[in-house]
């Protein structure tokens, strides 16, 4: 990686604020990528590996449902990351992942990832933090969509 | 001081269908024009046999044409969204507090809007594109529950051309839909931001508007530099029967917009 590219690195948001040696280590295991518009990065179901770390562009995560095709079920873009269900037990990818703008990204591979928090475990609490924060607000977003906050009010009931 | 509560006669001029459930009407005064609306302000329209309710101005502000747009929700709102050109509407207002948006001139503005809070957002939006080379960045961000029930689809782009940032989120997509899908919060963090430099008007449902504030205070806006639209049952309009009183407010006088300094705690306090 360029000077300039571990610079850019450093700046996206799942990495900013780390100590220089850990961002040098997670830097040493990242590539930038460009994902052409329509380009599929995943499958849904298939064997998670890899961590995106996104620059710019936007990617949609869908799900294959019977007599509609592929739903889209939330998009990610500029400062996401794309890829959490290489942490399950089974590591298996609950969505799929289609690239909708082109896409700038950083990527490593998951069991890189893993390998390395293992071996450095103030920086795996610290991976583990941030990525539980990204699970926890999209967690959040899930619930705030189920309450559907734009539908028409009904009538009033009271408990 | 007397105070007129007689509403003004005003007729429908024109009808756009937003969506299913929404439409926006021009309103041309039929008599007397009452005093061109600010951005943010609201009006008690009078479906005459049916009643009155508070809607948002939704046109461009300080003229004698008024701009509503009305979700139909219930009995009176639907007998609004259902007059036709020609049709006779009683008008009361305008009343309460504006966006004060040119407070932002020289600064960022950022709009964030969740369904039909877009519509009183919109005077806020058209009085910058009056003025564009005051403001600095301009970004609107807005959430729908989904593509068919997004408002001004029409004028979008147009927005776009005079140099704002828009960005739109649906809850549900459809098959036809390319762009984001999430709550319109998730657009924040991938927004820039100069947060001391930045006011935000924030419009939707309350809940939604509390979870965007909250997404602003984390990228570092004061609750100061936020402003909320809230709503309540108002119907004097001028603060004397207390139905839209919220703590020490009366938000058809104190609002609707409102510091998020002064509504935050408020927004709080679970209701009786």
């Amino acid at each position: 990686m360029t000077r300039d590219g571990a610079a850019d690195f450093a700046s996206h948001p799942f990495v900013r604020g780390l100590a220089a040696e850990h961002v040098a280590q997670l830097a040493a295991r990242a590539d930038q990528v460009e994902i052409g518009a329509g380009q599929r990065i995943f499958d849904e179901d298939a064997d998670a590996r890899g961590l995106w770390l996104i620059c710019s562009g936007r990617v949609a995560l869908d799900l294959q449902v019977p007599g509609r095709h592929r739903v889209v079920v939330e998009t990610l873009g500029p400062g996401d990351e794309l890829g959490l269900s290489w942490l399950a037990p089974v590591p298996r990818w609950q969505f799929g992942a289609i690239a909708q703008l082109d896409v700038i990204a950083y990527t490593m591979a998951s069991e890189s990832v893993l390998a390395l928090c293992d071996a450095d475990r103030e920086l795996g609490y610290l991976l583990t933090r941030r990525l539980l924060t990204t699970a926890i607000s999209r967690l959040h977003a899930a619930r705030i969509r189920i309450l559907d906050l734009y539908a028409a009010p009904g009538p009033e009931r009271r408990p | 001081m007397t105070i007129s509560h007689a509403p003004a006669g005003y007729r429908v001029t024109g009808r756009v269908e937003e969506s299913g459930d929404t439409v926006t009407l021009t309103l041309e005064p039929a008599g007397a024009a009452l005093p061109g609306p600010r951005p943010g302000q609201f009006a008690m329209l009078y479906a005459f046999g049916v009643g009155e309710i508070p809607i948002s101005v939704s046109g461009p502000a300080a003229q004698p044409t008024l701009i509503h747009t009305i979700r139909g929700v219930g009995a009176v709102s639907r007998a609004l969204c259902a007059a036709a050109p020609g049709h006779l509407i009683g008008v009361r207002g305008p009343y309460g507090t504006s966006w004060d948006e040119t407070d932002a001139g020289g600064q960022d503005l950022l709009l964030v809007a969740g369904g039909i809070g877009l519509a009183p957002l919109r005077p806020a939006l058209l009085s910058v594109l009056a003025d564009r080379d005051r403001y600095r960045r301009v970004t609107v961000l807005i959430g729908a529950r989904s593509p068919s029930e997004l408002l001004y689809t029409a004028e979008l782009d147009r927005w776009r051309d005079q140099d704002v940032r828009v960005e739109v989120t649906v809850d549900k997509a459809d098959a036809g839909w390319h762009g984001d899908v999430g709550v319109v919060t998730q657009l924040i963090p991938r927004t820039e931001l100069d947060p001391g430099q930045t006011i935000a008007l924030v419009c939707g449902p309350e809940v939604m508007m509390r979870l965007t504030a909250q997404s602003l205070l984390a990228a570092g806006l004061t609750a100061e530099r936020i402003r909320v639209s809230l709503e309540r049952n108002m119907q004097c309009g001028v603060a004397e029967c207390g139905h839209c009183q919220l703590g020490p407010l009366l938000l058809c006088r104190d609002g609707p917009v409102v510091s998020y300094r002064v509504a935050a705690p408020l927004l709080a306090v679970r209701e009786l």
